[in-house]
């Protein structure tokens, strides 16, 4: 039986340990091509890919743009602002027309829990989640969990800490179906309004007190944390957070000494991550971004079915 | 002289704590006995009822047909007809039209239509507040003039507790029934399912239980310092029952409505983000689930209905947080309340499933229906309560097909529709 078969990354959710490991093998394939002068394999000539992008995005954009290329498929970007979503199409007729015009993939980004999954449902194309609403961001998932693999032996068994704005982050929920999945010790780590108690149903501890996770964590994972419009009746402020779930020189001191700093960017500096922290020796946020090249290289190559899979 | 003669039933009249095989006549479209009938040249229709179970016509408190306005959603014909085709002969409409209901002039219009067009018996209800708004009271002495039924802003809630405590104060001049849709706006928020494990997982904004309790509680508050009765539409959560069991012990003037999606459906049906599983209230859990079912047995709940919600295809066919809520329900729900309530989970006898969507709404609207008795107007339900069937939505006559029931296997059925002595539907 063929190790993939899916024609669309929805998300982590959905996937077996198997299809996770699967994946990250083949990145680990791909990872290679990036290290080399020539940067570019044929393993997708000839296939279009359409990043539809309905939010706004550089970072994953410019790395799933750079993916494509690499595997020399031909690439346009859609963003909202130039495509007809504005003119009161729906996102099921643009994505049809996507199709029309023969797209072998859409990259699909949008602030709507569930839209890669409407499109994947009605769609040949395969679909790829760069991220839908609060619910999942499985490229991200997929290479912070490869991050994580390259500096420790296995997933099983570390004590990974994700803190902040728990509830609207899709980067935490596909953190925590991959985690889980593979047999890491999850705690998510926010105040009560962003971390709820519910959140145990899936199989991860919930906690209030930073400094109560910084001595056994192998791993502790930031995430952006915004004060903007609707996040002004969960927290009263950024000075209060930082004081709180910052993670501050003081702070750092206490991790473990081989303890892995993430963060899925763009970073705060001064607010959940203090700035020479984030610069510092524990800290592999640039690695992330060089391991999601390689990541979503090994997602299109698996679900648009290419051949030839680099030495 | 046109005389309908339905013989050998078993005729269910709670109003008239009835359950006995018998005959039954109806002369010119209105109850009879049979020695009223005294012309033996009139031709008599005769439909033989062995079998089945002859029923006062069922009637819906709650529905939404789309006119004036919306019609491609559903006309007050086609809506009529999906009703007669769930064994109605009566409906109640919701006054979110466009135009809002929330004057005399567009209640007289969706009445002459229903005139014009409709087979079953329509009534209608008139806004709470102007366009729906919570603000400002509507007319109700005007609207009563032009026939509503009842008030409510469903579909929306008045905020606010002062405006409502007038507007339920005011109804009571009139005698006035007073419907509410439960819905606490900064509790709810842009919340489109169940808050809970569920929403969490699929990273949509929850919508909390106590939103519709702290409305539900405010309006017990209410009824006792007006002295007045509310009624709570569509309850869906478990907490919602507990606080009305309470307050209708100490005697309170409050009431309650269930739908039967949700008692056959739970929050994890939307892990497809199929936006057929989105409506307002939410989808709960087994818990309210259960709750709901105790609720309706020990009689807290004491009104079945559909919140029939016609929406076209290409509306509901978006991202989920963008889909209209609400689903179709008046082909379907019959036969979902027998086959869980009767069959599957045997917690209401038959009797008592017939006398909530007879006597009882009949009661809370006053309307002049919802009993067998000589001289009532003669609608009818045919019922089969034993007869399997899957529930086609493309046989459906409503105008949408927005419906989470499509194939599913049925234990129960209304087989014939009669209004006024007419047959209108059969299966």
């Amino acid at each position: 039986m063929n190790a993939w078969t899916r024609k669309d990354l929805l998300g982590l959710d959905e996937l077996s340990p198997a299809e996770i490991r699967h994946i990250l093998e083949t990145a680990r394939a791909f990872k290679g091509v990036g290290e080399r002068s020539l940067k570019k394999v044929p393993a997708l000539r000839g296939k279009t890919l359409i990043n539809f992008f309905v939010e706004p995005s550089t970072r994953t954009l410019t790395s799933f743009e750079l993916a494509a290329l690499r595997l020399s498929a031909d690439v346009v970007n859609l963003s909202v602002g130039a495509s007809s979503l504005q003119k009161g199409e729906t996102l099921k007729d643009t994505a049809l027309n996507l199709q029309a015009l023969r797209a072998d993939i859409i990259v699909l980004r949008h602030s709507s829990a569930g839209a890669a999954r409407f499109l994947a449902d009605r769609l040949e194309s395969s679909i790829i989640n760069a991220g839908d609403g609060a619910h999942e961001h499985p490229t991200q998932g997929l290479l912070d969990v490869f991050t994580i693999l390259e500096k420790r032996e296995k997933i099983e068994g570390l004590h990974v800490a994700i803190v902040g704005d728990i509830l609207f982050s899709r980067v935490a929920r596909s953190n925590i179906y991959a985690l889980v999945k593979l047999g890491a010790k999850v705690t998510l780590v926010g105040p009560t309004t962003l971390v709820p108690k519910v959140f145990e149903k899936l199989g991860v501890r919930v906690a209030h007190k930073l400094d109560d996770v910084l001595e056994t964590a192998d791993v502790i994972n930031l995430l952006r944390i915004q004060h903007e419009r609707q996040r002004k009746e969960y927290f009263p402020g950024l000075g209060e957070y930082v004081s709180l779930f910052g993670l501050t020189k003081a702070r750092a001191a206490r991790l473990k000494p081989d303890c892995l700093i993430m963060h899925p960017g763009p970073i705060n500096r001064g607010v959940e991550i203090d700035s020479d922290v984030a610069d510092g020796l524990h800290s592999v946020i640039l690695e992330q971004v060089t391991n999601g090249l390689a990541v979503r290289m090994a997602v299109l190559y698996l679900c648009a079915g290419g051949a030839g899979l680099p030495s | 002289m046109s005389i309908l003669h339905i013989t050998n039933g078993r005729i269910i009249d709670p109003a008239n704590k009835r359950d006995e095989i018998a005959d039954l006549w109806i002369a010119d479209g209105v109850i009879v006995e049979k020695s009223a009938i005294r012309n033996p040249q009139s031709a008599i229709e005769t439909i033989d009822a062995s079998g089945l179970v002859v029923a006062p016509g069922l009637i819906d408190s709650h529905v939404h047909f789309r006119e004036p306005g919306q019609a491609y959603k559903e006309t007050i014909a086609s809506g009529s007809r999906a009703a007669a085709a769930g064994g109605f002969t009566s409906v109640v409409c919701m006054p979110n039209t466009s135009p809002v209901a929330d004057n005399a002039g567009t209640i007289t219009l969706i009445r002459e239509k229903a005139r014009a067009s409709a087979c079953v018996n329509v009534f209608t209800t008139g806004a709470i507040t102007k366009g729906l708004a919570g603000e400002e009271l509507a007319p109700y002495g005007a609207m009563i003039g032009a026939g509503i039924v009842a008030i409510t802003d469903d579909g929306h809630c008045v905020q606010n507790h002062g405006v409502m405590r007038r507007a339920v104060e005011y109804a009571r001049m009139f005698d006035l029934t007073v419907l509410d849709h439960c819905q606490d706006y900064s509790l709810v928020g842009g919340g489109i399912m169940h808050e809970g494990e569920w929403s969490l997982r699929l990273g949509l904004p929850g919508w909390p239980r106590a939103g519709e309790e702290m409305i539900v509680a405010r309006n017990i508050l209410l009824a006792e310092l007006c002295d007045s009765p509310i009624h709570c539409q569509h309850i869906s959560s478990g907490g919602s029952v507990r606080l009305l069991r309470e307050a209708r012990a100490r005697g309170v003037k409050i009431s309650g409505e269930v739908c039967p999606h949700h008692i056959a459906l739970t929050d994890d049906s939307l892990q497809t983000f199929d936006s057929n599983y989105k409506m307002n209230p939410p989808l709960r859990t087994y818990r309210d689930i259960d709750a709901i079912i105790q609720g309706l047995a020990d009689g807290t709940l004491d009104i079945l209905c559909s919140d029939h919600a016609p929406h076209a295809f290409y509306e509901k066919e978006v991202e989920l947080d963008q889909a209209p809520f609400g689903i179709t329900g008046l082909e379907s729900e019959f036969a979902l309340f027998c086959d869980i309530l009767l069959h599957k989970k045997k917690a209401l006898t038959l009797n008592r499933i017939i006398e909530m969507f007879t006597v009882n709404p009949a009661k809370l609207l006053s309307l002049d229906r919802g009993t067998l008795s000589v001289g009532a107007p003669g609608d009818v339900t045919l019922v089969d309560p034993d007869l399997e069937w899957t529930f086609d939505k493309q046989k459906s006559e409503s105008l949408s097909r927005n419906t989470p029931f499509h194939g599913a296997r049925l234990k129960g059925r209304a087989v014939r529709t009669i209004v006024a002595g007419e047959t209108v539907w059969a299966v």
